[in-house]
């Protein structure tokens, strides 16, 4: 808990604050340095911690998968390459198991899905002082370290997904099938503004529900981290009531990590599998 | 918490990673994951017809032992049968030189002893006219009593 904050409130919205760039109330382009700003820098501002902790990952997690790719071989498979055999394997079965037609996308997708999401998340389990200490020695007002906290980020991918369901749609069906779908299911043509309602709605519940799941999740899963973290926090001196409120922080935080571990991978294996079986019915004709 | 180009920056960066990953990452992880199972399934049934071709071969290789020996006696008892009879042969013709030899001996010991007599005959017809001549006193006409000499000497 940096010394500047001074109330739990302060310390919350702190922690839950991305460091934003983007055009200052002066007209100066800049990093925001409170939460009001960040507010006032509209849609054409960019949150730098998500964009570099997501593309950091992204980065480490493609390089690691290349490089046992690259020495990959059929003989017997060691360390690295082990590990992203299961990956593929694991990734694979599960693909085949809800996704029925063939594609040279899907199954890359997932895994690049699940282990990104899934890496993302983990920042989670860091502490969670720590990064905005040291983003605070740097002189950054800010540092959220887990981009799955940030709606942007999961709504980005929400987003990726949802344009591959279109493409896939009209690809599959035809524009014409499509348009169909959304307008003349399940009362027929004479009920085409329900159906388009209802479709609509459908299809558009997709990459909301996403988004929202995992952005849910994640931003739930932090806060509670926070909220423990405050327990300590209210440390003021040697007396019984702090020295619990202390201990109870490093046991509930061991134990909401230990849980955490189960979320952080549930939420990548649901973002994984909601994405494949959209995209499997995006493949399928509706009857 | 605010909605932002962030949005725009995640869904770029999404896209990017998933087209690396499925240009560069996955392909090569399952072609040697395709390539591997492939192998092990060449080589139990590798090893599955190697087993079955041992079976074969033990069992032929049993069949070759049962032959030779059946083979083997078939040739003792041969060679045994072909010995007796070569000894037997060789008897019989031993015994035909062995009577040959000893016919031609005969006939020359009968010869020898043909000519001895004829030998002997001329000298006792000698002795005998020499004889005869001195008893008589006088020389015998050798030509005029040829025909008494000889009836002679084939008596004697």
């Amino acid at each position: 808990m940096s010394s500047e904050l001074h109330t739990s409130a302060e310390y919350i919205k702190h922690h839950l604050q991305n460091l934003t760039y983007g055009r200052l109330p002066d007209g100066v382009w800049g990093v925001a340095r409170t939460p009001e700003e960040a507010r006032g820098m509209g849609f054409w501002s960019l949150n730098l911690d998500t964009v570099l902790m997501s593309l950091v990952l992204g980065v480490v997690l493609m390089l690691v998968f290349r490089s046992a790719a690259k020495t990959i071989s059929a003989g017997v498979p060691s360390g690295m390459q082990n590990f992203c055999e299961w990956a593929v394997e694991f990734v694979d079965s599960s693909v085949r198991g809800s996704f029925s037609a063939k594609s040279n996308l899907i199954a890359p997708l997932a895994l690049t899905i699940f282990f990104w999401v899934f890496s993302m998340n983990l920042m989670d389990l860091l502490p969670i002082d720590y990064v905005p200490l040291l983003a605070h020695e740097l002189g950054l007002p800010f540092f959220k370290v887990v981009p799955s906290t940030d709606p942007n980020a999961t709504f980005g991918m929400a987003i990726g997904v949802f344009l591959l369901v279109l493409y896939y749609s009209v690809k599959m069906k035809g524009l014409g099938g499509f348009v169909g779908e959304l307008t003349l299911q399940p009362f027929g043509k004479w009920g085409m503004p329900v159906n388009l309602l209802l479709e609509g709605v459908n299809l558009i519940a997709k990459p909301i529900s996403l988004a929202l799941r995992l952005f849910g999740n994640m931003y739930a899963g932090e806060m509670i981290f926070i909220l423990i973290a405050l327990m300590g926090g209210a440390w003021a001196g040697m007396t019984l009531g702090s020295t619990a409120l202390y201990g109870s922080q490093i046991l509930l935080s061991l134990g909401w990590a230990i849980f955490h571990i189960l979320i952080v991978t549930l939420q990548a294996f649901i973002f994984m599998t909601l994405t494949v079986v959209y995209l499997d019915m995006a493949h399928q004709e509706h009857h | 918490m605010n909605i932002n180009a962030t949005l725009l920056a995640q869904t770029i960066m999404f896209a990017l990673f998933v087209w690396f990953c499925m240009k560069f990452v996955w392909p090569p992880i399952m072609a040697a994951l395709d390539q591997r199972k492939k192998q092990i399934a060449d080589g139990l049934a590798n090893a599955e017809r190697a087993k079955r071709d041992l079976e074969l071969a033990a069992k032929r290789s049993a069949e070759i032992l049962r032959e030779a020996k059946e083979k083997v006696g078939e040739l003792v008892v041969n060679g045994e049968k072909r010995a007796s009879e070569i000894v037997e042969a060789a008897k019989a013709q031993a015994k035909v030189e062995g009577d040959r030899i000893i016919a031609g001996a005969k006939a020359e010991i009968d010869q020898e002893v043909f000519r001895a007599k004829e030998q002997l005959r001329g000298q006792v017809s000698a002795i005998a006219l020499a004889g005869a001549s001195k008893i008589l006193g006088r020389e015998i006409d050798a030509k005029a009593h040829n025909d008494l000499l000889d009836k002679l000497v084939a008596e004697i």
